[in-house]
């Protein structure tokens, strides 16, 4: 998204001459995008809500804090870490599951609700085409989304640190730890990177559940849940085995294991030097993934082409 | 200018036949009524024209084909598809922001003149407004779009009747200028006959009757004959006969003026009359469309 300007053309008259074509190009997308958030107002409450829930809690319970900090300088280095920064990584997971959440039902009705009640008839007397407006629903969950889900996380990272930091003023031990262990700067650093690993890792399931959304007639959620757990099960009873189960699993979380240094139990890792980008990109279930998700992606604008209203 | 062209326009949904090899040809300038039963194919050809629906023959529409090339083709094609299609979630202001943000041709300043004529507020969502007022939105918003070809399918559906009378003033006084070209269907045809230079009947995806107004009235002819001059007018052959306050009433088809003007009052028959007297003798539906 470029401008929130809320207004019409703007006058194009002191534009470079080679800004208005990329502009046709651009601007039914970009108003596309602005379009979904219109909708679906869950794609922002959802993550701030989460964030701001999450926050009141630590925030109440920043009144303990000087107590705590007491039993935490106690503990050795790792342990400290751990249980420092634990709000903070609390904040992030939870955001990052709401986000999760949001984008799995956002997907799945993105282009189905839009021939429920028969809007697709609308959208398709405009220039905008079928090409636009599912690359303008894939970039919800693929970049909106975690575009929010930063700022959201960031900005309930630096309130707990300020609330943490008044809290424990007067307490110098105390103060020099939170500073020690909590690293604002280079945790936004590592959100920026595991949000990107997130969005390329996910990008596949979020492809399938846009086909399943502009290929089912109804129960987009069943078409897009059964037949893998159909295999799952089926695999289950005659091979007596659960690749397939394993195999979605990793699909989900595998991001993790392949773009962090997996973490022990009580040791401190710097956010920074937890990150393996190398070890990511040379992974091929994510280019593998990426080509699925391409496939999806250009599958359902072709069917989108040919549906109707339901 | 040739707006429209089919040659051999065909779409089957499996077993049965939507379209069956439609010819059809809508000059620049023409408004053309596309009347037919619930089924007869209207719809299937007017999603054809705009690109909704895959089709077997030929078609251009504005030199383009509307199947591949749909959106470049709506920068030049403005429709309105029946009234409920603009999302319930939508507000005014944001319907205004949309479509000025996609669509290089359409003049918001003249839009929001539209829309200060009614009582739309511009912060309300389409749920809160009434069935009028939506279509009210959407036709400004559609009449702010310069654009070579309009289409409507069903405009006024389920509309009260001092709405319906406004849209289609509206259309004729505001929006259409002889270099625009307006193709509708609908199933109130007495209130467009007025409005329209052309006219198609189609039945079972066939075109089975394809005029100008101007040809449509040379040709049919309807009188109102006293009993005395029954016998001899049904002599004439009418293609229809009907019977209103104890008067007969007649229509033919390619009749002398004259010769019927010696039986009774002779007039130009409603669309709707002879509607039921071409679709009428060999299948049932047609009386529903042409009340």
């Amino acid at each position: 998204m470029t401008t929130p300007s809320n207004h019409g053309p703007e006058p194009p008259a002191d534009m470079p001459a080679a800004a208005p074509a990329l502009l046709r190009a651009t601007r039914p997308l970009y108003w596309s995008v602005r379009r979904e958030l219109w909708e679906n107002k869950s794609i922002y409450l959802a993550p701030l809500a989460a964030g701001a829930v999450l926050l009141f809690g630590f925030a109440i319970s920043t009144i303990t804090l000087p107590r705590r900090m007491q039993a935490v300088l106690a503990l050795d280095p790792g342990r400290q870490s751990a249980t420092v920064t634990m709000p903070y990584n609390v904040i992030a997971g939870l955001v990052f599951v709401t986000a999760f959440i949001v984008a799995v039902f956002y997907c799945l009705d993105a282009l189905h609700g839009e021939r429920r009640d028969r809007s697709i008839l609308f959208w398709k007397s405009l220039p905008v085409s079928d090409l636009t407006t599912v690359i303008s629903k894939a970039s919800v969950p693929l970049v909106v989304l975690p575009l929010i889900v930063l700022a959201v996380v960031v900005t309930a990272h630096l309130f707990i640190l300020t609330l943490s930091t008044l809290a424990l003023l007067g307490n110098g031990p105390g103060l020099a730890t939170l500073w020690t262990h909590v690293r604002v700067f280079q945790t936004a650093v590592a959100l920026v990177y595991a949000l990107i690993a997130i969005s390329l890792w996910h990008a596949p399931l979020y492809g399938w559940l846009l086909l399943v959304s502009a290929w089912a007639r109804r129960s987009a959620f069943l078409w897009a849940a059964l037949p893998p757990l159909a295999i799952a099960v089926f695999e289950r009873i005659v091979f007596q085995s659960s690749h397939f189960g394993r195999w979605l699993a990793w699909r989900l979380a595998g991001w993790f294991t392949q773009a962090f240094v997996p973490r022990v139990k009580g040791t401190a890792v710097e956010p920074l030097a937890s990150m393996t980008p190398g070890k990511l990109l040379t992974t091929p279930g994510l280019w593998a993934g990426l080509l699925f998700a391409a496939l999806f992606l250009f599958a359902a604008v072709r069917v989108r082409r040919n549906r109707e209203p339901i | 200018m040739t707006v429209i062209e089919a040659r051999g326009l065909r779409k089957d949904f499996g077993a049965t036949t939507a379209l069956d090899g439609v010819d059809l040809r809508v000059e620049e300038g023409r408004i053309l009524g596309l009347i037919g039963p619930n089924g007869a194919g209207k719809t299937t050809a007017l999603n054809a024209i705009l690109g909704l629906t895959p089709y077997q023959g030929e078609l251009k529409v504005l030199g383009r084909n509307p199947w591949t090339e749909r959106d470049q083709l709506m920068r030049d094609v403005c429709f309105i598809a029946d009234v409920a299609v603009l999302p319930r979630w939508l507000r005014v202001a944001q319907a205004l922001d949309y479509v000025a943000g996609v669509h290089p041709r359409f003049d918001r300043a003249k839009a929001e003149a539209l829309l200060a004529r009614t009582d739309i507020k511009r912060t309300r969502k389409v749920r809160e407004l009434s069935k009028g007022m939506v279509t009210q939105l959407h036709l400004a918003l559609v009449m702010a779009i310069d654009a070579p070809l309009l289409v409507l399918d069903e405009p006024t559906l389920g509309l009260d009747i001092l709405y319906r009378k406004q849209f289609y003033d509206s259309l004729l006084n505001d929006y259409f200028d002889r270099t625009r070209t307006i193709v509708v269907t609908t199933h109130q045809v007495e209130e467009i006959q007025h409005v329209l230079t052309d006219l198609m009947f189609i039945d079972r995806g066939r075109i089975v009757l394809d005029c100008t107004m101007e040809a449509f009235e040379a040709r049919y002819l309807e009188v109102l004959v006293p009993p005395e001059h029954v016998a001899a007018a049904q002599a004439l052959k009418p293609i229809h006969e009907r019977q209103l306050f104890g008067r007969s009433i007649l229509l033919f088809e390619n009749a002398d003026r004259l010769q019927l003007a010696a039986l009774g009052d002779v007039r130009t028959p409603s669309i709707a009359d002879v509607f039921v007297a071409v679709m009428g003798p060999h299948g049932g539906p047609g009386q529903g469309a042409a009340r």
